[in-house]
């Protein structure tokens, strides 16, 4: 099978194994770190 | 405490220990008392995390920073998700390929042994002395407020740890901090509950968030730049980020939770596990804290919580008029701000604002008045007895056996334990192994059988076990506990993780070149904690760099003098 042959391309992070079917799983993670950062500075506006 | 709490505690604490010398029964080889039987999944991996890191330091003072100053300690945590992903991708796949007992041999194979040696060693000074904190912790506060006498109370929940440690090794610590885990969780939900339920009827939960906005303790994120600020969103983040990057990532009692998980997947399951519930968590015990302080605007607080200790120089010291005329001064400062937050509510119900910013601005005058009060105290506490000036790490213990019912107080004690002891066994079958593996086995006695490593490793833990202990009966703490435990790795762990990400990502850097560099970067990072008076989450971060800049600097020059003298 040549480089060609293959069904989805390769994972841009050659050498961190596992990467891009773990990326989504990732973003996830630091989504809801993001959304307490926001959360938590927003929360003295909560209780005005 | 009544006949019904001691039951719980004495059922739950020798309950859990039995149970995870039964479960462990029969370990009679050296790769699964290390390594465990590696099937755990990724639930038990992530609460053995968890409870690793969360001691009874976690629980018992946590709320007590709160309570003083409100919801920014949760910035601390704000680089974990980040250094966990790291961890997730680059980390845990190298340490699992080369399945290795502990991460120093990592090091031993990429650099020699002298670097294994001493990010070994470093870690066994640290992690040692962290131990004895993590046991020091509870039993300071838990004897002083209980009346036990603080050597019986050490040495027991020592030696429950140093029991079922030695007894089952890495499975009998992942299989009883589940549950040790669960109670503690339920101590802590059921302590927010009746807290709640036991504010004033007029006050509801937005009330309470509302009078605790007012109060500055909801401010939970500060932006600014300045260095010297210990909690700051940049101080968390980076500094923060890089000591959850040591912590998780370097730390033998960390690394050996979830690198010997059931595969690759349930481990990095195990990691996002406390990547996403890490901030949530610690944000609670933070809540709880803030609630209490609200309560205790509708409640009498003593003016320092440390009541032994106050009651003995009350009575016994030259200060004993002025402590008492103190405590006259803050008893009256409170009442008259309880007053003014009731008008305050009722005004604002009413839609009357100019007269409820009059009551709030009376309200906060009189806590301010109160709160001089208290620092008066404190310091002249602290001016007879240093270590005695914080009163921090009480402040839940006393909200719980003034205002919890009986039951439930026996649960929220043995919980403090619970994690103390769940804690330390994660802390003590790291050192055992750590001095098995990366010391006994490599240096001292090499290639005997495994059975002969086996009982090394069962005396190795016992042996830091004691050293723990021993620490514990002699430890002077002044820093608020948990915040002593910080500063503690802070200083040892920037290092260690600067031989790792040189190990990682500086692939042409020798051994030679990082082992110089780490001991030069260490010294460094101890003059300037000394030193400086900057935020300690910054050491993370200097530490870390200074090591790695050192060790490419260092290997510039080793590779000039080689190729020079080659030519």
């Amino acid at each position: 099978m040549s480089f060609h042959d293959h069904p989805t391309s390769p994972s841009p992070a050659t050498g961190l194994p596992g990467f891009a079917t773990w990326r989504s799983v990732y973003l996830v993670v630091l989504g809801f770190l993001a959304l307490w950062v926001v959360l938590l500075t927003l929360l003295p506006r909560l209780f005005p | 405490m009544n006949t019904l709490d001691y039951l719980v505690l004495l059922g739950t604490l020798v309950g859990i220990t039995a149970y995870g010398v039964w479960r462990t029964r029969g370990r009679r080889d050296l790769k699964s008392y290390l390594k465990g039987t590696g099937n755990n999944s990724w639930l038990v991996i992530g609460l053995s995390v968890m409870a690793t890191q969360a001691s009874a330091i976690t629980f018992l003072s946590t709320p007590g920073q709160g309570y003083e100053g409100g919801l920014g300690f949760v910035q601390n945590y704000f680089g974990a998700p980040v250094a966990l992903i790291v961890i997730s991708v680059v980390f845990l796949p190298i340490y699992r390929r080369l399945d290795v007992y502990t991460v120093y041999e990592y090091l031993g194979q990429r650099f020699d042994r002298k670097t294994r040696l001493l990010s070994a060693a470093l870690f066994l000074i640290q992690r040692g002395l962290g131990a004895g904190i993590t046991i020091y912790a509870p039993a300071i506060v838990l004897s002083t407020v209980m009346g036990w006498r603080l050597d019986f109370t050490i040495i027991g929940t020592g030696l429950l740890a140093v029991i079922y440690t030695v007894s089952g090794g890495s499975d009998a610590v992942s299989v009883t901090q589940k549950y040790q885990i669960g109670m503690i969780f339920a101590g802590m939900l059921a302590a927010g509950w009746v807290l709640v339920a036991q504010l004033p009827a007029n006050v509801s939960l937005t009330d309470a968030l509302t009078v605790a906005n007012h109060f500055h303790r909801l401010d939970a994120v500060d932006y600014s730049p300045d260095l010297h600020r210990r909690y700051t969103f940049w101080s968390g983040l980076l500094g923060g980020g890089f000591l959850a990057l040591s912590y998780f990532g370097t730390d033998q009692s960390q690394t050996g939770r979830y690198i010997h998980g059931g595969s690759l997947r349930e481990s990095r399951l195990g990691l996002m596990f406390n990547a996403v519930f890490k901030i949530p968590m610690q944000f609670l015990i933070l809540l709880l804290g803030v609630l209490m302080f609200v309560f205790y605007q509708y409640e009498t607080p003593p003016v320092f919580f440390n009541e032994t200790a106050w009651k003995q120089q009350a009575a016994s010291g030259k200060d004993g008029a002025q402590l008492h005329a103190l405590q006259a001064d803050f008893n009256a400062a409170h009442a008259e701000e309880r007053q003014e937050l009731s008008t305050w509510l009722a005004a604002r119900r009413s839609g009357d604002l100019p007269a409820a910013d009059v009551a709030r601005d009376l309200a906060l005058a009189a806590e301010s008045r109160a709160q001089s009060a208290r620092d008066e105290t404190k310091n002249l506490i602290r001016r007879t007895d240093a270590k005695l000036g914080n009163d921090a790490d009480y402040i839940f213990i006393t909200f719980i056996l003034r205002h919890l019912p009986h039951g439930i107080i026996g649960l929220l004690v043995a919980a403090f334990f619970a994690a103390a002891i769940s804690s330390k066994a994660g802390e003590l079958t790291a050192l055992g192994s750590t001095t098995t593996v990366d010391l006994y086995r490599h240096i001292v006695r090499q290639d005997l059988p495994d059975a002969h490593y086996l009982v090394a490793s069962r005396w190795f833990t016992a042996m830091w076990g004691v050293v723990a202990i021993a620490f514990a009966l002699f430890a002077q703490l002044t820093e608020n506990l948990i915040q002593a435990s910080n500063i503690l790795g802070s200083v040892f762990y920037p290092v260690v993780l600067g031989v790792f990400l040189t190990a990682f990502f500086l692939r042409w850097v020798g051994g030679t070149a990082v082992f110089w560099a780490a001991i030069t970067a260490q010294l460094a990072v101890y003059v300037l904690y000394r030193t400086l008076t900057i935020s300690y989450l910054w050491y993370n971060l200097i530490g870390c760099v200074l090591c790695m800049a050192l060790a490419v600097a260092v290997q510039l020059v080793l590779s000039r003098e080689t190729s020079s003298s080659l030519s």
